[in-house]
């Protein structure tokens, strides 16, 4: 924990002219320290979330998006913390709050709905059991009320509320999830982090989940923030999104530019790495080699040894993110085209 | 060397690991069937079932009320030669019972398989079935638990020449993994071979797996989810290199997945099971073109394709999984169907040609009426 707390986030805020902004990151990095070595799993990665607004954070496996995840959500463990930057939520900076703070600001302003609902409930306590503990922790204790509010938000997530008193392994994967999420709204909430929330589920179950977190959040305003691998799924969903290369930002935009016009190499990559059920069928090739070691990373950019557009700079320098169209890319493809992005 | 050590991709100089993950196909190798016309798909049948039934008892063994769940039933399909048949369906359709079943895993509850025409339930003395495990080898789908951690990842294909190659002197052994090893794409495969599985990615990993199938000199790979737990960029790689096994060894592969994009991939046939009983199957192109089964055009409206404008009509289906425990006669997708009549909820729909070598399950469809339940 190196940077100091709390100092004039205020000034800093109102000086980055984020006013309408929820969350502020800036320069968050992230450090495991191993035995082998320290590997900075997310390296200065900066962006704004409006009210209301659904950003998406796709990558792949080890490229840092869920320590990113769990660094906003001050959930990192050692041996990861947080290394350097701030996240300010709400007008305070989150990096360094005691556990104590941060309680006060959990379920009631930012929640998070993991990747597993069935690691995540409490299987030996029945569902309103565990609403009625969120709702106690944060000070309401009137039963009629939690129990009006646990039946309101089941019912908003399409649950009867007769599965109130079901425990967890009697729901199906997909409703074990829908309460997840209608457990993170309990407290109305303005910002609910998603850590591939739909993963576990089937494609028809994953769909109308998609549809129902967006119907949500237009109704209540909510900001999300949602991490997945799969880049099509929020496809359709996410106002922007978040590139992730270990460890680093390489594409931020809005997502239907980006889907339209992806710049960087690596999304192009992913983009190509999708068979489509439509259209002429056509032999892909996916992206070459495998992620970067982080304990080891490459010199220049990351992403250079699987790039197929990889010229001599990019093995030496790093790049910066660059201004393409309203879309920041960090590629030297781009370095001409628009100044340095800060 | 042979002429497949072709995968290797130039490394870069700084990586500790420069073993290509996704070999790159030459660009003259055959596409995944590119080609319109049905390729293989009239191939000679390798393997067929005819009401392939598999129930599994649920609760206690000694309570009065004995109960089953449906997990395959009456299951008529077929495998050509040469062919990949991609089999996907949601998590509880029986498509993983389906492929142990074919891996003489199960026992069936009734019915039987016929492969190269003989029925399976004949492969009873130790060596038919070693034989037969040796013909129809199995690729599980978690790369990260299906190896053993304390050995190096030569141990497994060896151990399998070892088991069913026992003409092979250790010398020939040694040659014959390394021969399969750079077939997959694993190069320098002597290198590889002596490494262990953390050692290598999910994406390698997956390749071990079928370079010990393929050790085995197989005419049938049961591929269960081969590719759900890899990374996007890797996936590709994987999916050719099973287009590439039928291709250039003439390997049939049964290809279970969740995923609708990647069976039009590389799959010439596709199956649609709903609930233990096949829905639709047919030559994959003219099943995605003309779905007949409601639940086959579900599942191809929920199907997220960044390329295509948002579609309406499956936010209404929650996707909640089918009661498949005692189930009572009658379609098993009419809860879900929009188009459900009532000989639905009575008659159990049997599978029936509506195209030429394309089957429908669906009393609606075989009507005659036009099924356009979703998307």
């Amino acid at each position: 924990m190196s940077s100091a707390p709390g100092n004039d986030v205020a000034g800093t805020a109102a000086a980055l002219n984020t006013t309408s902004a929820v969350l502020t990151v800036r320069d968050l990095s992230v450090e495991y320290v191993m035995e082998r070595g320290t590997v900075r799993a997310v390296d200065s990665v900066s962006f704004d979330l409006d009210r209301g607004e659904f950003i998406g954070i796709v990558g792949e496996s080890g490229c840092g998006k869920s320590t990113l995840l769990f660094a906003i959500a001050q959930l990192l463990v050692p041996p990861a913390s947080i290394t350097g930057g701030s996240v300010v939520f709400k007008g305070h900076n989150m990096v360094g709050l005691t556990d104590k703070q941060l309680a006060s600001v959990r379920w009631k302003d930012l929640s998070v709905v993991m990747q597993s609902a069935m690691n995540a409930l409490n299987p030996v306590k029945s569902i309103a059991s565990q609403f009625a503990d969120a709702m106690r922790a944060h000070g309401v204790t009137d039963k009629a009320q939690i129990a009006g509010r646990s039946a309101e938000v089941l019912t908003m997530v399409g649950i009867d509320p007769i599965h109130l008193k079901s425990y967890p392994h009697q729901l199906s994967g997909g409703m074990r999830q829908r309460s997840m999420i209608a457990m993170a709204l309990l407290l109305t909430p303005d910002l609910v982090i998603m850590d591939e929330p739909t993963s576990a589920l089937d494609v028809v179950a994953q769909r109308s989940l998609m549809a129902q977190i967006k119907e949500l959040q237009d109704r209540l305003g909510f900001a999300v923030i949602f991490v997945t691998h799969d880049m099509s799924l929020v496809s359709h969903f996410s106002d922007r999104l978040i590139v992730m290369y270990a460890g680093r930002v390489d594409e931020f935009g809005p997502t239907r530019q980006v889907f339209d016009s992806p710049q960087h190499p690596y999304t192009i990559g992913l983009m190509e790495a999708f068979p489509s059920i439509r259209g002429p069928r056509v032999p892909l090739t996916g992206i070459p080699g495998s992620p970067p070691d982080l304990a080891r990373p490459p010199q220049g950019c990351r992403f250079a040894p699987r790039c197929p557009k990889v010229m001599t700079r990019c093995r030496e320098e790093s790049p910066e993110l660059y201004h393409v169209n309203g879309t920041l890319v960090r590629c030297f493809l781009h370095a001409g085209d628009g100044a340095a992005h800060d | 060397m042979t002429e497949l050590s072709r995968g290797a991709t130039p490394g870069p100089p700084n990586r500790k690991a420069t073993l290509p993950e996704a070999p790159l196909p030459p660009a003259t190798s055959p596409s995944p069937s590119t080609a319109d016309e049905p390729t293989v798909a009239t191939g000679t049948r390798l393997l067929r079932t005819e009401g392939l039934t598999k129930h599994f008892h649920i609760g206690r063994a000694l309570s009065r009320h004995r109960h089953y769940l449906h997990a395959v039933d009456d299951l008529d399909i077929s495998i050509g030669e040469r062919q990949i048949v991609a089999v996907a369906g949601e998590s509880g359709s029986g498509k993983s019972t389906l492929a142990r079943l074919l891996a003489k895993l199960y026992k069936p509850t009734s019915g039987e398989i016929y492969f190269q025409g003989k029925p399976l339930s004949a492969v009873r003395s130790r060596r038919d079935v070693l034989r037969y495990r040796g013909e129809v080898p199995m690729v599980f789908q978690d790369p990260f638990a299906s190896f053993n951690p304390v050995f190096r990842v030569s141990h497994g294909v060896m151990r399998c020449l070892k088991l069913h190659r026992g003409e092979l002197s250790a010398g020939q052994r040694h040659e014959e993994a390394e021969r399969v090893f750079e077939a997959v794409g694993l190069t320098p495969a002597a290198d590889v071979l002596q490494r262990f599985p953390h050692e290598l990615s999910g994406g390698q990993r997956q390749r071990v797996g079928f370079a010990q199938a393929l050790a085995l000199r197989p005419k049938l790979i049961l591929a269960d989810e081969p590719v759900s737990m890899l990374d996007v960029s890797i996936r590709i790689g994987l999916l050719n290199l099973m287009a590439q096994l039928r291709d250039e060894r003439g390997v049939s592969i049964l290809y279970i997945t969740h995923d609708i994009a990647s069976a039009r991939y590389v799959a010439d046939r596709l199956i649609i099971m709903y609930a233990g009983r096949v829905a639709e199957q047919g030559p994959t192109e003219e099943v995605l073109a003309n779905p007949r089964h409601p639940y086959t055009q579900l599942l191809l409206s929920a199907v997220p394709d960044p390329r295509a404008p948002l579609g309406v009509g499956a936010e209404t289906d929650r996707g909640e999984p089918p009661r498949v425990i005692d189930p009572t006669p009658g379609c098993r997708f009419r809860w879900r169907c929009p188009l459900a009549i009532d000989e639905c909820h009575q008659v159990t729909p049997e599978l029936s040609q509506l195209a030429p070598d394309h089957d429908a399950a669906c009393h609606v469809a075989r009507s005659g009426a036009e099924v356009r339940a979703f998307g």
